[in-house]
């Protein structure tokens, strides 16, 4: 008997040995140096550039959301969920695509504006897409009667995985670099997904109910915007404004 | 009757672990890998609430401490009963790998599903499988009678190919894994499974052709062989259910199902080549030329 709880001794010394080292290995990759502070922002010239993005063809039909399983979502409910992966607007346009200035903008380091609200509702992200700058806080929140865990799936910035209680205090997060787009998902429940993009400017816009977005503050210049959406993909289109300029780009998917 | 009781507990520790690769299964095709954030612990608790996809993480969680338990009731039974040294080790083995099974699972929690931290908590699971069938086999009252000897004419030896049969099923399980865990894609597990079919029906088929009337051997064959059918339609099955709601918003039931199936049959199959294996070194003499040489032969 001696010798088996040495030999289960020398198991478990080592299994530590196997274990112990890799924790260190999430220690926190060194943030983005920030951009060099440059002149004040003339808000005087800044330019415009507003547009919509409109789809064509039939939208296709999206698959109900099956909450069975999970009664405390279900509950929240009063019709069927439908999947936000294609949301064709009533005016034909196309909801929860993410515009953004993808080239042009000049280096600097840009204000970030007051947190940007992620809420957790029936089970559901709301809303489904989001944009925030490089370091802007992303403020969570959970007004479910169950739990999440909110799962990140970020190729650039560092991957991470949180649990939240119901109606649990919120989360505050951010993320260092730029990445366009981090999808978002729920293990608890696996059909819960959103996407928020993350940019080193604040020229930046997500397309809600009427399928237009407008990108304020711009300096005199040349640009390419980018609209991205999560199922039909990205577009790019040239745009030069000159100073005070208010310019339309307009962009079209196809169903 | 201590013997007969050995042995059932350990036929009840080798079904418990085939739960426990379902419940393993169920997680991974759940996408519920991550539903709880924390480990050892699960929400801060011992027994969170059993919600969505905590429902499977922590299933599997629980299913697996049984199993390590009985796992370390067995190792210490073995340790103090039995006569066969080489089997109190395989015992000390077993828990050893059930032990480093739960590490590895914990750092697939804690460290985001690093997929060789996920494969290789999926192939010792099939590996672990096959130990305690093993275990249940050598403490069967059918090896206790002894061999039953047969003679091999054919080549390459039927030890030869029962041991590559079973190597080459382990592969598989691999190749099946990192298709799982997207570390590769569908293509070498598709190719894989020529590979084991390929060696499941000549090893089998030498068997009862060779060896119709050898009861232990022909039961071996059959088993891996009738498994390996069965697991290709599965694949098949569990592949095309895949592709079929690839489009849906949350893992389907459908795809589940025959996925988690096939999880299981795999591990039944790897744990099948691993038995005829072992029946085949038990009853197949080795070639007059290699006993020549001088081999050892192993007897209980
Ligand atoms: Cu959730």
């Amino acid at each position: 008997m001696k010798r088996f709880w040495i030999a289960c001794g020398a198991l478990s010394v080592l299994l530590l040995a196997g274990c112990g080292g890799g924790k260190e290995e999430s220690a926190k990759k060194e943030e983005a140096a920030p951009a060099p502070a440059a002149a004040p922002i003339d808000e005087a010239n800044a330019a415009t550039v507003t547009g919509k993005v409109s789809f064509e063809g039939t939208a296709p039909k999206m698959a109900t959301i099956d909450m069975s399983a999970n009664p405390a979502c279900a509950r929240e409910h009063s019709t069927a969920q439908k999947s936000e992966e294609v949301v064709v607007n009533g005016n034909g346009t196309l909801r929860y695509v993410f515009v953004w200035v993808k080239q042009g903008v000049p280096d600097r380091q840009w204000p970030a504006g007051a947190p940007v609200e992620l809420d957790q509702k029936g089970c559901m992200y709301a809303p489904h897409v989001i944009g925030v700058m490089t370091g802007q806080n992303i403020e969570i929140k959970n007004n479910d009667p169950t739990n999440h865990n909110i799962h990140p799936l970020p190729r650039i910035n560092q991957e991470w995985n949180q649990s939240q209680p119901p109606k649990g205090e919120a989360l505050i997060k951010s993320f260092p670099r730029e990445e366009v787009m981090i999808p978002v998902k729920c293990n608890v429940h696996p059909w819960m997904r959103s996407y928020i993009g993350v940019v080193s400017h604040p020229f930046f816009a997500v397309t809600g109910e009427d399928g237009t977005f407008t990108i304020k503050g711009l300096p005199p210049g040349n640009y390419t915007i980018e609209a991205w959406h999560e199922k039909y993909g990205t577009q790019d289109l040239p745009v030069t404004v000159a100073p005070k300029e208010s310019k339309t780009v307009d962009f079209s998917f196809k169903g | 009757m201590e013997n007969l009781r050995l042995h059932r507990f350990s036929v009840v520790l080798a079904f418990c672990t085939l739960i426990l690769v379902v419940a393993g299964g169920l997680v991974t095709s759940n996408d519920a890998g991550l539903s709880v954030p924390d480990w050892p612990l699960s929400y801060g608790k011992l027994m969170p609430k059993m919600e969505g996809g905590i429902f499977y993480e922590h299933g599997h969680r629980m299913v697996a401490t049984t199993v390590g338990f009985l796992t370390i009731i067995l190792a210490v039974w073995l340790w103090r009963g039995e006569r066969r040294a080489w089997l109190r080790w395989l015992g000390v083995a077993a828990l050893g790998a059930v032990v480093a099974q739960g590490v590895l699972g914990g750092l697939t929690v804690l460290f985001l599903l690093p997929k060789p931290v996920s494969i290789a908590h999926a192939c010792l699971a099939e590996l672990f499988f096959s130990t305690t069938a093993a275990i249940a086999l050598f403490t069967s009252a059918g090896w206790r009678k002894g061999p039953l000897p047969v003679d091999d004419a054919g080549t390459p030896g039927l030890r030869l190919l029962a041991v590559a049969a079973a190597a080459v099923t382990l592969a598989q399980v691999a190749l099946g894994a990192a298709a799982r865990h997207q570390a590769l894609n569908i293509i070498p597990h598709v190719c894989g499974a020529l590979a084991v079919t390929g060696m499941v029906l000549w090893v089998t088929l030498r068997v009862l052709v060779g060896h119709p009337r050898h009861a232990p051997l022909r039961r071996a064959a059959l088993f891996l062989l009738s498994l390996a059918c069965f697991q290709v339609f599965l694949g098949i099955a569990a592949y095309m259910s895949r592709v079929a709601t690839a489009d849906a918003p949350q893992p389907m039931p459908v795809m589940v199902g025959f996925t988690v199936a096939h999880v299981a049959v795999g591990a039944l199959t790897m744990a099948a080549s691993v038995l005829l294996a072992i029946q085949v070194f038990r009853h197949v003499r080795r070639p007059a030329r290699e006993l020549a040489v001088g081999g050892v032969t192993v007897t209980s």
